[in-house]
Protein backbone atom coordinates (compact mmCIF):
# COMPACT_ATOMS: atom_id res chain seq x y z
CA UNK A 1 0.00 0.00 0.00
CA UNK A 2 1.46 3.12 -1.25
CA UNK A 3 2.33 5.40 2.24
CA UNK A 4 1.58 8.56 2.70
CA UNK A 5 4.95 10.79 3.03
CA UNK A 6 6.22 13.18 5.76
CA UNK A 7 8.55 15.26 4.66
CA UNK A 8 10.75 17.79 7.08
CA UNK A 9 11.62 21.37 5.66
CA UNK A 10 14.91 22.55 6.20
CA UNK A 11 15.67 26.58 5.40
CA UNK A 12 19.05 26.65 4.34
CA UNK A 13 21.06 30.47 4.67
CA UNK A 14 24.55 30.52 2.63
CA UNK A 15 25.36 26.99 3.39
CA UNK A 16 23.40 26.77 6.90
CA UNK A 17 20.54 25.04 8.28
CA UNK A 18 18.38 27.93 9.91
CA UNK A 19 16.03 27.57 12.93
CA UNK A 20 17.83 25.89 15.98
CA UNK A 21 17.45 22.51 16.62
CA UNK A 22 18.69 20.81 19.26
CA UNK A 23 16.56 17.76 20.67
CA UNK A 24 18.60 15.76 17.95
CA UNK A 25 21.92 14.91 19.73
CA UNK A 26 23.72 16.47 16.68
CA UNK A 27 26.91 18.18 17.52
CA UNK A 28 26.25 20.82 14.73
CA UNK A 29 22.84 21.43 14.05
CA UNK A 30 23.67 23.63 11.53
CA UNK A 31 24.84 21.38 9.18
CA UNK A 32 22.13 20.78 6.56
CA UNK A 33 23.98 17.53 5.38
CA UNK A 34 23.95 16.34 9.17
CA UNK A 35 20.70 17.31 10.23
CA UNK A 36 18.96 15.60 6.90
CA UNK A 37 20.91 11.85 7.63
CA UNK A 38 19.48 12.44 11.02
CA UNK A 39 15.80 13.00 9.64
CA UNK A 40 16.09 10.37 7.31
CA UNK A 41 17.05 7.93 10.11
CA UNK A 42 14.11 8.79 12.03
CA UNK A 43 11.92 7.88 9.24
CA UNK A 44 11.55 11.08 7.15
CA UNK A 45 10.41 9.87 3.66
CA UNK A 46 12.23 12.70 1.96
CA UNK A 47 13.17 16.05 2.52
CA UNK A 48 13.09 19.44 0.98
CA UNK A 49 15.57 21.99 1.40
CA UNK A 50 14.95 25.44 0.48
CA UNK A 51 17.62 28.17 -0.63
CA UNK A 52 16.72 31.17 1.36
CA UNK A 53 20.12 32.27 0.81
CA UNK A 54 19.45 36.60 -0.93
CA UNK A 55 23.67 36.33 -2.46
CA UNK A 56 25.21 35.26 -5.60
CA UNK A 57 27.92 33.49 -2.90
CA UNK A 58 25.29 31.84 -0.96
CA UNK A 59 23.84 30.14 -3.93
CA UNK A 60 27.43 29.03 -5.44
CA UNK A 61 27.40 27.21 -1.52
CA UNK A 62 24.07 25.34 -1.84
CA UNK A 63 25.12 23.96 -5.09
CA UNK A 64 28.14 22.27 -3.56
CA UNK A 65 25.94 21.52 -0.72
CA UNK A 66 23.52 19.56 -2.86
CA UNK A 67 26.54 16.99 -3.55
CA UNK A 68 27.21 16.48 -0.23
CA UNK A 69 23.60 15.91 0.26
CA UNK A 70 23.22 13.53 -2.26
CA UNK A 71 26.28 11.46 -1.45
CA UNK A 72 25.13 10.82 1.97
CA UNK A 73 21.28 11.09 2.25
CA UNK A 74 19.49 7.95 1.02
CA UNK A 75 16.19 9.30 0.36
CA UNK A 76 14.97 11.31 -2.17
CA UNK A 77 15.17 15.16 -1.57
CA UNK A 78 13.89 18.22 -3.10
CA UNK A 79 15.77 21.61 -3.59
CA UNK A 80 13.74 24.91 -3.76
CA UNK A 81 14.52 28.54 -3.41
CA UNK A 82 14.90 31.69 -6.31
CA UNK A 83 14.93 28.77 -9.56
CA UNK A 84 14.14 30.98 -11.86
CA UNK A 85 15.59 29.46 -15.06
CA UNK A 86 16.38 26.20 -16.91
CA UNK A 87 20.30 26.72 -15.74
CA UNK A 88 19.28 26.74 -12.03
CA UNK A 89 17.30 23.72 -12.31
CA UNK A 90 20.21 22.02 -14.25
CA UNK A 91 22.96 22.73 -11.83
CA UNK A 92 20.96 21.30 -9.00
CA UNK A 93 19.55 18.44 -10.77
CA UNK A 94 22.80 17.97 -11.90
CA UNK A 95 24.21 17.97 -8.68
CA UNK A 96 22.44 15.08 -7.30
CA UNK A 97 18.86 16.94 -6.69
CA UNK A 98 16.14 14.54 -6.85
CA UNK A 99 13.78 17.43 -7.91
CA UNK A 100 13.59 20.94 -7.84
CA UNK A 101 10.73 23.20 -7.03
CA UNK A 102 9.97 26.00 -8.90
CA UNK A 103 7.02 29.10 -7.19
CA UNK A 104 7.11 32.47 -8.11
CA UNK A 105 9.63 32.25 -11.41
CA UNK A 106 6.89 29.47 -12.86
CA UNK A 107 3.83 32.37 -12.03
CA UNK A 108 6.37 34.68 -14.37
CA UNK A 109 7.02 32.28 -16.44
CA UNK A 110 4.99 29.55 -16.78
CA UNK A 111 6.80 27.88 -19.62
CA UNK A 112 9.95 27.34 -16.85
CA UNK A 113 7.76 24.06 -15.77
CA UNK A 114 7.62 23.09 -19.54
CA UNK A 115 11.11 23.50 -20.24
CA UNK A 116 12.23 22.05 -16.95
CA UNK A 117 9.75 19.09 -17.25
CA UNK A 118 10.53 18.41 -21.15
CA UNK A 119 14.57 18.38 -20.48
CA UNK A 120 14.75 15.88 -16.95
CA UNK A 121 10.63 14.56 -16.71
CA UNK A 122 7.93 15.29 -14.59
CA UNK A 123 8.94 13.49 -11.70
CA UNK A 124 12.05 16.19 -11.38
CA UNK A 125 9.86 19.03 -11.01
CA UNK A 126 7.30 20.11 -7.72
CA UNK A 127 5.16 23.02 -8.56
CA UNK A 128 5.27 24.78 -4.75
CA UNK A 129 1.39 27.37 -4.95
CA UNK A 130 1.36 29.87 -2.46
CA UNK A 131 -2.23 31.33 -1.79
CA UNK A 132 -4.40 33.38 -0.18
CA UNK A 133 -8.23 33.31 0.61
CA UNK A 134 -9.92 36.56 -0.81
CA UNK A 135 -13.56 36.28 -1.15
CA UNK A 136 -14.81 33.27 -2.23
CA UNK A 137 -11.30 32.34 -4.33
CA UNK A 138 -7.97 31.40 -3.77
CA UNK A 139 -5.44 33.69 -5.19
CA UNK A 140 -1.75 32.46 -5.67
CA UNK A 141 0.86 34.89 -3.74
CA UNK A 142 4.33 35.30 -4.97
CA UNK A 143 7.44 36.29 -3.06
CA UNK A 144 6.31 34.15 0.36
CA UNK A 145 2.67 35.80 0.16
CA UNK A 146 4.08 39.00 -0.08
CA UNK A 147 2.80 39.50 -3.60
CA UNK A 148 -0.95 39.07 -4.95
CA UNK A 149 -1.39 37.78 -8.41
CA UNK A 150 -4.31 37.81 -10.72
CA UNK A 151 -3.81 33.71 -11.08
CA UNK A 152 -6.72 31.40 -9.08
CA UNK A 153 -5.71 28.35 -7.61
CA UNK A 154 -7.48 25.96 -9.34
CA UNK A 155 -6.78 26.92 -12.74
CA UNK A 156 -3.07 27.27 -11.98
CA UNK A 157 -2.72 24.13 -10.70
CA UNK A 158 -4.47 22.28 -12.93
CA UNK A 159 -2.31 24.42 -15.42
CA UNK A 160 0.94 23.72 -14.02
CA UNK A 161 0.33 19.66 -13.91
CA UNK A 162 -1.07 20.29 -17.93
CA UNK A 163 2.53 22.02 -18.33
CA UNK A 164 4.57 19.15 -16.75
CA UNK A 165 4.83 19.30 -12.99
CA UNK A 166 4.88 16.29 -11.31
CA UNK A 167 3.81 17.25 -7.49
CA UNK A 168 1.94 20.17 -6.70
CA UNK A 169 3.06 22.16 -3.67
CA UNK A 170 0.39 24.01 -1.75
CA UNK A 171 0.90 26.30 1.28
CA UNK A 172 -2.34 28.22 2.29
CA UNK A 173 -0.63 31.43 3.03
CA UNK A 174 -3.67 32.46 5.53
CA UNK A 175 -2.69 29.08 7.92
CA UNK A 176 1.21 29.34 7.33
CA UNK A 177 2.91 29.60 10.70
CA UNK A 178 -0.14 29.87 12.50
CA UNK A 179 -0.12 26.15 14.18
CA UNK A 180 -3.54 26.24 13.70
CA UNK A 181 -4.11 23.59 10.96
CA UNK A 182 -4.32 23.11 7.54
CA UNK A 183 -7.86 23.77 5.78
CA UNK A 184 -8.64 20.43 4.74
CA UNK A 185 -11.88 21.12 2.52
CA UNK A 186 -9.29 22.99 0.11
CA UNK A 187 -6.78 20.12 0.26
CA UNK A 188 -9.53 17.68 -0.32
CA UNK A 189 -10.80 19.72 -3.65
CA UNK A 190 -7.79 20.42 -5.13
CA UNK A 191 -6.66 16.48 -4.81
CA UNK A 192 -9.59 15.48 -6.29
CA UNK A 193 -9.02 17.62 -9.70
CA UNK A 194 -5.41 16.90 -9.50
CA UNK A 195 -4.05 13.75 -11.28
CA UNK A 196 -0.42 14.16 -9.67
CA UNK A 197 0.36 13.83 -6.24
CA UNK A 198 -0.64 17.05 -3.78
CA UNK A 199 2.11 17.69 -0.80
CA UNK A 200 0.11 19.47 1.94
CA UNK A 201 2.47 22.14 4.02
CA UNK A 202 1.50 25.23 6.22
CA UNK A 203 -0.32 25.26 9.65
CA UNK A 204 -0.03 22.41 11.44
CA UNK A 205 0.03 22.04 14.74
CA UNK A 206 0.28 18.94 15.92
CA UNK A 207 -0.24 14.78 14.92
CA UNK A 208 -3.80 15.40 14.34
CA UNK A 209 -3.59 18.21 11.66
CA UNK A 210 -1.44 16.26 9.85
CA UNK A 211 -3.31 13.53 10.21
CA UNK A 212 -6.47 15.28 9.28
CA UNK A 213 -5.10 16.69 6.08
CA UNK A 214 -3.76 13.51 5.10
CA UNK A 215 -7.24 11.75 5.02
CA UNK A 216 -9.99 14.38 5.00
CA UNK A 217 -7.75 16.85 3.34
CA UNK A 218 -6.78 13.86 0.90
CA UNK A 219 -2.96 14.77 0.61
CA UNK A 220 -0.41 12.50 -0.33
CA UNK A 221 2.07 14.25 1.53
CA UNK A 222 2.68 16.28 4.36
CA UNK A 223 5.83 18.66 4.25
CA UNK A 224 6.74 20.47 7.88
CA UNK A 225 9.21 22.45 9.88
CA UNK A 226 8.12 24.06 12.78
CA UNK A 227 6.57 20.90 14.22
CA UNK A 228 10.46 19.15 14.17
CA UNK A 229 12.28 22.00 14.16
CA UNK A 230 11.26 23.27 17.42
CA UNK A 231 11.55 19.86 19.48
CA UNK A 232 7.54 19.21 19.77
CA UNK A 233 8.33 15.81 17.74
CA UNK A 234 10.42 13.55 16.22
CA UNK A 235 9.78 12.69 12.95
CA UNK A 236 8.94 8.49 14.10
CA UNK A 237 7.02 10.09 17.04
CA UNK A 238 5.08 11.80 14.56
CA UNK A 239 4.81 8.34 12.37
CA UNK A 240 4.11 6.57 15.16
CA UNK A 241 0.75 9.41 16.12
CA UNK A 242 -0.43 8.82 12.22
CA UNK A 243 -0.38 5.02 12.12
CA UNK A 244 -2.59 5.18 15.64
CA UNK A 245 -4.77 7.34 13.81
CA UNK A 246 -5.19 4.65 10.79
CA UNK A 247 -2.84 6.60 8.26
CA UNK A 248 -1.02 4.43 6.11
CA UNK A 249 3.18 5.43 6.81
CA UNK A 250 5.89 4.02 6.14
CA UNK A 251 7.40 2.56 10.02
CA UNK B 1 38.66 -4.63 -10.79
CA UNK B 2 35.08 -3.25 -10.53
CA UNK B 3 32.18 -5.10 -8.57
CA UNK B 4 29.84 -3.46 -11.10
CA UNK B 5 29.83 -1.90 -14.40
CA UNK B 6 26.59 0.50 -14.63
CA UNK B 7 26.03 1.11 -18.37
CA UNK B 8 26.17 5.02 -19.39
CA UNK B 9 24.16 5.74 -22.19
CA UNK B 10 23.02 8.50 -21.87
CA UNK B 11 19.53 8.38 -19.89
CA UNK B 12 19.99 11.17 -17.25
CA UNK B 13 21.66 11.26 -14.14
CA UNK B 14 23.82 8.21 -12.78
CA UNK B 15 25.06 9.75 -9.28
CA UNK B 16 22.34 8.01 -6.88
CA UNK B 17 23.17 5.56 -8.52
CA UNK B 18 26.90 6.14 -7.80
CA UNK B 19 26.48 7.40 -4.44
CA UNK B 20 24.47 4.30 -3.15
CA UNK B 21 27.04 2.24 -4.09
CA UNK B 22 30.01 4.41 -2.90
CA UNK B 23 27.71 4.27 0.42
CA UNK B 24 28.39 -0.39 -0.05
CA UNK B 25 32.43 0.29 -0.50
CA UNK B 26 31.37 -1.29 -3.48
CA UNK B 27 33.50 -0.32 -6.97
CA UNK B 28 32.25 0.62 -10.01
CA UNK B 29 32.66 2.22 -13.29
CA UNK B 30 30.53 4.25 -15.83
CA UNK B 31 30.87 2.64 -19.61
CA UNK B 32 29.07 2.66 -23.08
CA UNK B 33 31.86 0.08 -24.37
CA UNK B 34 30.89 -3.15 -25.02
CA UNK B 35 34.10 -4.86 -24.46
CA UNK B 36 34.09 -3.43 -20.80
CA UNK B 37 30.24 -4.63 -20.52
CA UNK B 38 31.00 -8.10 -21.41
CA UNK B 39 34.08 -8.23 -18.94
CA UNK B 40 32.35 -7.17 -16.33
CA UNK B 41 31.60 -8.75 -13.16
CA UNK B 42 28.56 -7.99 -12.57
CA UNK B 43 26.05 -5.08 -14.53
CA UNK B 44 23.70 -2.80 -14.13
CA UNK B 45 21.27 -1.24 -16.10
CA UNK B 46 19.87 2.44 -14.96
CA UNK B 47 17.12 4.78 -16.76
CA UNK B 48 15.34 7.26 -16.14
CA UNK B 49 13.04 8.76 -18.43
CA UNK B 50 11.03 8.08 -21.80
CA UNK B 51 11.28 3.97 -22.18
CA UNK B 52 11.14 4.17 -26.19
CA UNK B 53 13.91 7.23 -25.77
CA UNK B 54 16.08 4.83 -23.84
CA UNK B 55 15.52 1.85 -26.12
CA UNK B 56 17.10 4.19 -29.35
CA UNK B 57 19.81 5.33 -26.90
CA UNK B 58 20.97 1.51 -26.19
CA UNK B 59 20.63 0.25 -29.35
CA UNK B 60 22.20 3.60 -31.11
CA UNK B 61 25.52 2.45 -29.06
CA UNK B 62 24.91 -0.83 -30.14
CA UNK B 63 24.53 -2.60 -26.33
CA UNK B 64 20.93 -3.86 -27.01
CA UNK B 65 22.52 -7.36 -28.38
CA UNK B 66 25.52 -6.67 -25.78
CA UNK B 67 22.63 -6.57 -23.04
CA UNK B 68 21.21 -9.79 -24.14
CA UNK B 69 23.59 -12.10 -24.51
CA UNK B 70 25.20 -10.99 -21.30
CA UNK B 71 25.67 -14.06 -18.59
CA UNK B 72 26.84 -12.02 -15.08
CA UNK B 73 24.10 -11.01 -12.85
CA UNK B 74 22.53 -8.05 -14.65
CA UNK B 75 20.46 -5.44 -12.47
CA UNK B 76 17.89 -3.42 -14.59
CA UNK B 77 16.40 -0.02 -12.33
CA UNK B 78 13.14 1.42 -13.10
CA UNK B 79 13.18 2.67 -17.02
CA UNK B 80 16.38 -0.04 -17.02
CA UNK B 81 14.13 -2.37 -15.65
CA UNK B 82 11.17 -2.25 -18.37
CA UNK B 83 14.03 -2.24 -20.74
CA UNK B 84 14.73 -5.67 -20.34
CA UNK B 85 10.44 -6.58 -20.87
CA UNK B 86 9.04 -7.65 -23.79
CA UNK B 87 7.56 -4.28 -24.59
CA UNK B 88 6.21 -0.69 -23.48
CA UNK B 89 3.81 1.40 -24.36
CA UNK B 90 5.30 4.22 -23.95
CA UNK B 91 6.39 5.66 -27.63
CA UNK B 92 4.94 1.73 -27.92
CA UNK B 93 8.23 -0.03 -28.26
CA UNK B 94 9.63 -3.64 -28.40
CA UNK B 95 12.43 -3.93 -25.94
CA UNK B 96 14.99 -6.63 -24.60
CA UNK B 97 12.22 -9.16 -23.68
CA UNK B 98 14.26 -11.00 -21.31
CA UNK B 99 11.21 -10.92 -18.75
CA UNK B 100 7.89 -11.69 -21.38
CA UNK B 101 5.78 -9.28 -19.92
CA UNK B 102 4.84 -6.22 -21.39
CA UNK B 103 4.89 -2.77 -19.75
CA UNK B 104 1.48 -0.79 -19.43
CA UNK B 105 0.63 2.64 -18.64
CA UNK B 106 -0.51 3.07 -14.80
CA UNK B 107 -4.09 5.04 -15.15
CA UNK B 108 -5.59 7.63 -12.28
CA UNK B 109 -8.57 6.84 -10.58
CA UNK B 110 -10.01 10.38 -8.66
CA UNK B 111 -12.29 8.03 -6.72
CA UNK B 112 -9.85 5.52 -5.35
CA UNK B 113 -7.45 8.50 -4.73
CA UNK B 114 -4.93 6.65 -7.33
CA UNK B 115 -2.24 8.96 -8.20
CA UNK B 116 0.31 8.85 -11.57
CA UNK B 117 2.92 9.27 -11.43
CA UNK B 118 2.96 6.50 -8.45
CA UNK B 119 4.98 8.11 -6.80
CA UNK B 120 6.69 7.83 -2.91
CA UNK B 121 6.81 4.59 -0.67
CA UNK B 122 4.66 1.51 -1.52
CA UNK B 123 4.82 -2.03 -0.04
CA UNK B 124 7.02 -4.24 -1.85
CA UNK B 125 5.05 -8.22 -1.25
CA UNK B 126 5.26 -11.65 -2.20
CA UNK B 127 9.39 -11.63 -2.08
CA UNK B 128 10.79 -14.90 -3.84
CA UNK B 129 14.29 -13.76 -4.58
CA UNK B 130 17.90 -13.80 -2.94
CA UNK B 131 17.67 -10.32 -4.31
CA UNK B 132 15.27 -9.39 -1.55
CA UNK B 133 17.28 -11.41 1.28
CA UNK B 134 17.10 -10.33 5.08
CA UNK B 135 13.80 -8.41 3.92
CA UNK B 136 10.15 -8.96 5.00
CA UNK B 137 6.88 -8.77 3.17
CA UNK B 138 5.64 -5.47 3.28
CA UNK B 139 8.82 -3.42 3.67
CA UNK B 140 9.05 -0.20 1.80
CA UNK B 141 10.69 0.48 -1.07
CA UNK B 142 10.68 4.30 -2.97
CA UNK B 143 8.90 4.47 -6.80
CA UNK B 144 8.76 7.14 -9.13
CA UNK B 145 6.81 6.13 -12.25
CA UNK B 146 3.93 6.06 -14.87
CA UNK B 147 4.24 2.80 -16.36
CA UNK B 148 4.22 -0.48 -15.15
CA UNK B 149 4.98 -4.25 -15.80
CA UNK B 150 2.33 -6.52 -15.44
CA UNK B 151 2.61 -9.58 -13.00
CA UNK B 152 3.94 -12.76 -14.94
CA UNK B 153 5.96 -15.95 -13.55
CA UNK B 154 8.71 -14.19 -13.86
CA UNK B 155 7.53 -11.47 -11.00
CA UNK B 156 9.53 -11.99 -7.59
CA UNK B 157 7.88 -8.80 -5.95
CA UNK B 158 4.53 -7.40 -5.72
CA UNK B 159 3.24 -3.41 -5.54
CA UNK B 160 -0.15 -2.03 -5.76
CA UNK B 161 -1.39 1.69 -7.45
CA UNK B 162 -4.87 0.92 -8.34
CA UNK B 163 -3.76 -2.78 -10.22
CA UNK B 164 -0.73 -5.25 -9.07
CA UNK B 165 2.13 -4.84 -11.19
CA UNK B 166 5.89 -6.44 -10.52
CA UNK B 167 7.55 -4.48 -8.43
CA UNK B 168 10.85 -6.61 -9.81
CA UNK B 169 11.34 -9.36 -11.95
CA UNK B 170 14.01 -12.30 -12.83
CA UNK B 171 14.99 -14.78 -15.25
CA UNK B 172 18.37 -16.79 -14.97
CA UNK B 173 21.00 -14.00 -14.07
CA UNK B 174 19.27 -11.26 -14.91
CA UNK B 175 17.02 -9.15 -12.30
CA UNK B 176 14.72 -6.17 -12.78
CA UNK B 177 13.57 -3.51 -10.09
CA UNK B 178 10.85 -0.68 -10.78
CA UNK B 179 11.48 1.28 -7.48
CA UNK B 180 14.90 2.93 -7.07
CA UNK B 181 16.94 1.20 -4.31
CA UNK B 182 19.30 3.90 -4.64
CA UNK B 183 16.56 6.00 -2.98
CA UNK B 184 14.67 3.35 -0.94
CA UNK B 185 16.94 4.20 2.68
CA UNK B 186 18.00 0.71 4.34
CA UNK B 187 16.01 -1.51 2.30
CA UNK B 188 17.21 -0.10 -1.01
CA UNK B 189 20.95 -0.54 0.95
CA UNK B 190 20.45 -4.46 1.34
CA UNK B 191 19.01 -5.10 -1.94
CA UNK B 192 21.69 -3.54 -3.83
CA UNK B 193 24.23 -5.03 -1.10
CA UNK B 194 21.93 -8.45 -1.89
CA UNK B 195 22.60 -8.02 -5.97
CA UNK B 196 26.35 -7.03 -5.18
CA UNK B 197 26.60 -10.85 -3.60
CA UNK B 198 24.30 -12.52 -5.90
CA UNK B 199 26.71 -15.85 -7.35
Amino acid sequence: MLAKRIIPCLDVKNGRTVKGINFLGLKDVGDPVELGAAYAAQGADELVYLDISATVEGRGTFVSLVEKIASRVNIPFTVGGGISSLDDAARLLDSGADKISVNSAAVRNPDLIDRIAGRYGSQFIVLAIDARNQGNQWIITTHGGSRMTDRELFSWAREGQERGAGEILLTSMDHDGTRSGYPCDLFAQLSEQLSVPLIASGGAGSAQDIARVLTEGKADAALAASIFHYGQMTVGELKEALAASGVCVRM
Amino acid sequence: MEDVVIIDYATGNLRSVCNALDRLGARWRLSSDAGEILAAERVLLPGVGDASCAMNELKARGLDDVVRGLTVPVLGICVGMQLLCRSSEEGNVNCLGIFNTPVCRLHPDAAAGVKVPHMGWNTLTDLTSPLFDGLEDGCFAYFVHSYAASLCPETIAVAQNGISFSAALSRENFYGVQFHPEKSGEVGSRILYNFLNIK
